[in-house]
């Protein structure tokens, strides 16, 4: 797997352990919704137009758009 | 200590249960306004504690964290951290959703770090029940030194409990959740040592800007990730498991439905089709209700009271304006029910998620397909419903667009032009060429509605970014109660706020249409009664001949003929001006200001008797009818752009707070009405 891989890139179903952030500004944002690193996402599904996702997140379901879902890194 | 009123403020995530818990604690009790400055509902109750205080309730917007990232979110950061703002609680009661806990738990240990009076209401519905309740609150008990009290803010069970504690004194706490030396350098370090609230003093600092914000951010990520490290100990200590099933599961099941790629939509379009149908059907029975009564009351009144200028103000003037006011009420109260419900089933959050791909495109969001549906029907509650965005620049815009949708009171309009200078033809064997161009009109504001969304989406700046880091909340029953709640408060805040300026414009086309320069209105009666010579004319002959005589010699017409030279390059007359003129008002006045202009018996004033009479209608300088299809085409493009609705300016002006944006919208709306005109006018001549 690339380094690079990001929730982005999780397929539906699909689970992964945050690492960091690549935007500080949206990072913000992201932890006051319970997205820290070290946490586990998993992947439910995309919008019929293929953005924005569902993530599951600390037991409850987050959407965000593609693009910001691509700032947050994975752990290998 | 009895005798002085407290405020005690409600702080939750948004989906915490905060409105319920609001509801239950006020009741009716309760009134909506704005924070100042700014359009976020401010909800203010009261309630009265068991000791016999009184209290004001302050329902603060949902917020995640007190490091805001929206207008919402900073009116509960500004407040809290100035303990000189009027609305500063005397007690903060924070509610925390036990299902989503460690979130929920962040913002309060922000909370109690403020050095506010902090009382913890933990919301708990069945499923959390199975979590051991006890177990966690001696866990928060420890690590926050509060009070507690379990409560279910839906069926108002514990409220009883924490009216208790709330009477009784509540202890600060000893020491804060998090020490906030370790998040910054040693000068701003000694800075808030030196204060008693060590966690406020860095609000302030960063509120004032003395901490820059690149240095700001660095803390607030510090301070997130630390506080939540900590809140990760205690749901660990206490034996928690984050990942619950219950209410989660059904809600999977429900979203494989609702935002399936084929049936989401279907569904969607569904929903929409049943509000829009409902508002279009179910309200005009009201709506005739009131009209009838207003105008059988005034009517009543020019009866019952002496004849004057007085009685013709009261009865023309300002019952019809109250009665413009009342007919917009039962539009209103059902979108809101409709809009109530899709909130608090959670599905709205599920129509942003569907529909935002392709509003991001034009400069909307998601939220904003129903006021721009709702808008067919009528702009009025269309607008009040775009409170639900967010995004400042997002709400303006869709506000902006949304009276460009061709709305019901349009319809009287088209229809008789349409009548008037369209064949009843069909086109390829099945088209109607009127039902046709009646689709067409309503493309048009469609499209521009869009097109022009699109452009501002260029023009407005903002400094919030647009993102879409939105909570799917689990799919709940509505409660009835407060979707009421909120019909009744949208009904009142339409009444109270942007009905006086409704009235005040009513009043004033009054004076224009019934008044004149006296010189030719004093001659008014020898006129008419000159102008039948050969014939002595039936009393009901004689009046509607005035009545249209003193209108072509009212302030209106003056208005009408001095704006003959702007509107006569789009084919209309100066008659044509008064009725732009008077249906200011609302549109489909312009129907019954062309019933009076050709003295039209006055309850025989239905649409074939008016158009029969607009068709003999000869413009005197050419000697051919007025009402050509190139003129027709023109003032049905013209009613399809312009801003003819005062209604729709008021609620603009109470829903941005500023005389600006309606201004605008006016100027940008008549200037688009006044070049499409043209354009068609010219095409067609």
């Amino acid at each position: 797997m690339s380094k690079s891989r990001t929730v982005a890139n999780l397929n539906p179903g699909e689970k992964g352990e945050i690492c960091c952030f690549k935007d500080d500004k949206l990072a913000l944002k992201l932890l006051d919704m319970g997205c820290l690193p070290g946490t586990e996402v998993q992947m439910k599904f995309a919008a019929p137009l293929g953005d924005p996702l569902c993530i599951s997140v600390e037991g409850y379901r987050l959407s965000l758009r593609k693009a910001e879902a691509s700032t947050i890194s994975l752990v290998e | 200590m009895a005798n002085k009123l407290i405020t005690i403020a409600l702080l939750g995530n948004p989906n915490s249960g905060k409105t319920s818990l609001f509801n239950q604690l006020t009741g009716l009790n309760q009134k909506v306004g704005n924070f100042p400055g700014v359009t976020v509902d401010k909800k203010i109750g009261s309630t009265i504690l068991p000791n016999g205080q009184r209290a004001h309730v302050l329902d603060l917007p949902g917020t995640y964290s007190l490091y805001a990232k929206s207008s919402d979110e900073q009116v509960v950061t500004d407040i809290l951290i100035d303990p000189t703002n009027k609305n500063y609680p005397d007690i903060l009661v924070v509610i925390v959703d036990a299902s989503n806990l460690k979130r929920n738990l962040l913002l309060l240990s922000q909370a109690v770090d403020l050095g506010i009076p902090t009382i913890l209401t933990l919301n708990m519905v069945d499923l959390a029940e199975r979590m051991g309740r006890g177990v966690l609150k001696d866990k928060l008990a420890e690590y926050y030194n509060i009070p507690i009290v379990s409560i279910n803010a839906r069926q108002g069970e514990g409220i009883t409990e924490l009216k208790a504690v709330l009477s009784k004194s509540i202890n600060l706490n000893a020491k804060p959740f998090l020490d906030v030396s370790e998040l910054v350098g040693p000068v701003i370090n000694r800075e808030i040592n030196n204060s008693q609230i060590p966690y406020l003093k860095l609000h302030q600092l960063i509120a004032a800007s003395i901490i820059s914000d690149e240095e700001a951010q660095k803390i607030q990520t510090k301070d997130t990730t630390l506080r939540y490290s900590k809140i990760n100990r205690i749901v660990k200590e206490a034996g928690l498991r984050t990942e619950k099933k219950g209410g989660k599961v059904y809600t999977d099941k429900i979203d494989s439905i609702l935002t399936h790629r084929i049936w989401g939509y279907l569904i969607f379009i569904a929903i929409l089709f049943i509000i829009f149908q409902a508002i279009f059907s179910l309200v005009s029975w009201p709506m005739d209700l009131i009209d009838n009564y207003v105008s059988a009351f005034s009517m009543w009144l020019g009866k019952v009271m002496p004849a004057g200028v007085l009685t013709n103000l009261l009865k023309d003037g300002i019952v019809p304006g109250v009665g413009g006011v009342l007919i917009f009420i039962p539009q209103i109260a059902i979108l809101f029910a409709f809009i109530a419900l899709l909130e608090e089933s959670g599905y709205m959050s599920r129509v942003v998620f569907l529909m935002d791909k392709i509003m991001r495109k034009v400069g909307l969001n998601g939220k904003s397909v129903v006021p721009l549906i709702s808008g067919v029907a009528c702009a009025i509650p269309a607008i009040m419903a775009t409170r639900n965005i967010e995004n400042v620049k997002e709400r303006l815009i869709t506000i902006f667009v949304t009276p460009l949708i061709s709305c019901s009171a349009r319809l009287p309009v088209y229809t008789i032009l349409i009548a008037l200078v369209i064949p009843d033809d069909t086109v390829l064997g099945v088209f109607n060429i009127q039902g046709l161009v009646l689709l067409g009109l309503y493309l048009i504001g469609f499209v521009a509605a869009l097109a022009t969304a699109w452009l501002l989406k260029m023009v407005v700046k903002t400094r919030e970014s647009s993102f879409l880091i939105m909570e799917l909340p689990t799919y709940k029953r509505p409660r009835w109660k407060n979707v009421g709640l909120i019909i009744l408060e949208k009904i009142r805040t339409f009444t109270f706020h942007a009905g006086k300026i409704i009235v005040a414009i009513s009043i004033v086309l009054w004076v224009l249409a019934s008044y004149g320069p006296s010189k030719e209105m004093n001659m008014a009666e020898e006129v008419v009664k000159a102008s039948f010579v050969n014939n002595s004319p039936t009393q009901v002959e004689y009046e509607n001949k005035l009545a249209a005589y003193k209108l072509e010699h009212s302030y209106a017409a003056v208005l009408g003929k001095a704006i003959e030279p702007l509107i006569k390059p789009i084919g209309f007359d100066w008659k044509i001006g008064i009725a732009l003129v008077t249906s200011f008002a609302a549109r489909e006045v312009f129907v019954g200001t062309m019933a009076t202009l050709y003295s039209i018996q006055s309850g025989a004033d239905d649409e074939a008797t008016i158009k029969t009479k607009m068709k003999q209608e000869i413009n005197p300088e050419t000697g051919q009818p007025v009402f050509t299809l190139p003129v027709g085409l023109s003032l049905m493009v013209f009613y399809a752009f312009a801003m003819q609705c005062m209604s729709t300016l008021a609620i603009v002006y109470r829903e941005t707070k500023s005389w600006k944006w309606p201004l605008m919208q006016t100027l940008y709306m008549s200037g688009m009405a006044h070049i499409m005109s043209y354009l068609v006018f010219s095409l067609f001549n």
